[in-house]
């Protein structure tokens, strides 16, 4: 309990604005549609394995020869990456001093198993996203890894538990979307009766094309369709 | 219809107390109420020289925002836009067996029972939910136009009774449901713009203060509403939170900062 604050606490507008529970969310919603978009590049970047091993290799090749936009792109996604995550943990803290004693009979009126899921669904993404950068980007997860993306890829998802693993991750992404692509648009201030429908409608469509194209690749190579 | 319940209470002497669960049958009929059956009750525990539950009431017709427990994790129980003075036991079979907590946030601290502090409401409509206005005789009604449209809408958001189910429904304990009823409701009509935007800033300010959590943007709160507000006017709180954030300067006889 607090008396009413009159004047506000001493410190600047901005500070105020990031420190306040609003500020956070739009700290998470710019971050998280960041992400967003990045993930759909990525997809349609990986896509190109369905048109042939030449044509993904040059694409990784190109984003190779152009070590400034690569750093670029790979440090603001980064940055993006760290807010996400370290105010989604402020959040969760905050979470927890709020409601410090929790009701013994649970109940839901009306809220999606995505939305109750977030802080869940969240740091499993962020697990597969550090094995992800080992196993492709890095290599020391692979254990037969080149200088030949389309091998690295194929051989890579020729094992059943690493496919099915990236499968299970991308289920947890499309539930994290699912929820997280309308909601950015709430935090942001964006809703209305003619609106909100349709950007709920969105964030299904785009949860379904990111989780069906990506999951088509390790399908794909462990039904053999692609070797 | 008579019916036989079994209630699960939370009784907790006082704030300082710990508190448990007790169990007790009930004979209960449909036409009660949820807190009339709560007195047939405690005339019982009265009866017996057993301290009756405490809850809070006051109108018992759904507009005073007095009431409100969980029924089951539900706030307000079962009957989506009613209150819990306004449930009726023909809502209920008899068999059934029903938990009864406080609203559960660290905002809300449990003074007896079901009984919880909602002070934190009040400090917040005292940090900026109202509007500044001259003393004198009232102005005509129709002398300051407002559109149909705003009207309405204000309406939908003033119909919020600070019965405090949005926060308590809520799995991150935040008062968003609440505090943008206030903003929009006020934000909405002309006699709430000299201060809109200050507003908006002392009250989200206040709000922190008080330990509410932050919004997910899950809608368990609109669900319970027993006033039907919609999270759209969550929407509006941000919307005008980061206008007002984006355009503050500080006060000052050359124009500010
Ligand atoms: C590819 C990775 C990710 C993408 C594309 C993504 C995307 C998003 C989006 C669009 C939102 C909605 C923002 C809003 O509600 O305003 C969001 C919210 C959230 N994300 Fe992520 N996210 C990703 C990874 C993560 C990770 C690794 C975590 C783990 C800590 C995480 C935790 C959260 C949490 C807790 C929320 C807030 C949920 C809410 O307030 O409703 N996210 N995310
Ligand atoms: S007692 Fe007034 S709203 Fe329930």
């Amino acid at each position: 309990m607090s008396a009413v604050t009159t004047s506000l606490p001493v410190r600047s507008e901005d500070e105020a604005f990031l420190a306040s529970p609003i500020g956070k969310k739009v700290v998470m919603a710019v971050t998280g549609a960041a992400l967003f978009l990045f993930v759909i590049a990525h997809m349609l970047g990986n896509l190109q394995i369905f048109m042939g091993r030449d044509k993904l290799n040059a694409y990784a090749e190109l984003l190779h020869h152009n070590p400034g936009a690569l750093w670029t792109a790979r440090i603001g996604l980064l940055i993006c990456a760290l807010l996400h995550v370290v105010t989604a943990i402020q959040l969760a803290t905050l979470r927890s001093k709020a409601r410090p004693v929790a009701y013994i009979k649970k109940g839901n009126a009306g809220s999606s198993y995505a939305s109750r899921t977030m802080l869940m669904s969240g740091p499993i993404v962020l697990a597969f996203l550090i094995y992800h950068l080992l196993h492709f980007t890095f290599g020391s997860a692979h254990p037969d890894f080149r200088n030949d993306v389309y091998h690295n890829v194929v051989s890579g998802f020729q094992r059943v538990p690493v496919s099915i693993a990236y499968i299970v991750a991308m289920v947890l992404l499309g539930l994290h979307l699912n929820h997280g692509v309308w909601s950015m648009f709430q935090s942001l201030g964006v809703a209305h009766p003619r609106y909100t429908p349709a950007l709920k409608k969105f964030a299904m469509a785009a949860t379904a094309v990111i989780v069906a194209g990506n999951v088509s690749i390790p399908l794909s190579v462990l039904l053999g369709l692609v070797k | 219809m008579e019916m036989n319940l079994t209630l699960h209470v939370w009784r907790q002497a006082s704030a300082s107390a710990s508190g448990k669960l007790v169990a007790y049958k009930i004979r209960a009929n449909e036409h009660m109420s949820f807190l009339e059956m709560l007195d047939v009750l405690n005339e019982e525990l009265t009866g017996r020289g057993e301290d009756p539950v405490a809850f809070d009431h006051d109108c018992r017709e759904g507009i005073c925002g007095s009431c409100g427990f969980m029924i089951n994790g539900i706030a307000h129980g079962p009957l989506p836009g009613t209150t819990v003075c306004q449930l009726h036991m023909r809502h209920f079979k008899n068999g059934d067996e029903l938990w009864l907590e406080p609203w559960r946030a660290a905002a809300f601290p449990v003074v007896k029972d079901l009984v919880v502090d909602r002070g934190a409401f009040d400090r917040l409509i005292s940090a900026g939910g109202y509007i500044s206005v001259a003393p004198g005789s009232a102005p005509d009604a129709n002398a300051v136009p407002v559109p149909k449209k705003d009207a309405d809408l204000a309406m939908d958001a003033a119909q919020c009774i600070g019965c405090g189910a949005c926060v308590a429904a809520c799995p991150n304990a935040s008062a968003s449901l609440f505090l943008s009823a206030k903003v929009s409701h006020l934000g909405l009509l002309p006699q709430g713009q000299p201060e809109r935007l200050e507003r908006v800033r002392k009250m989200v300010a206040q709000a922190n203060g008080e330990m509410f959590g932050s919004c997910t943007n899950i809608g368990e709160c609109e669900a319970v509403c027993p006033k039907h507000i919609r999270i759209e006017f969550i929407a509006r709180l941000n919307r005008d939170y980061l206008k007002a954030s984006w355009l503050y300067r500080k006060e000052a006889a050359s124009g500010g900062e």
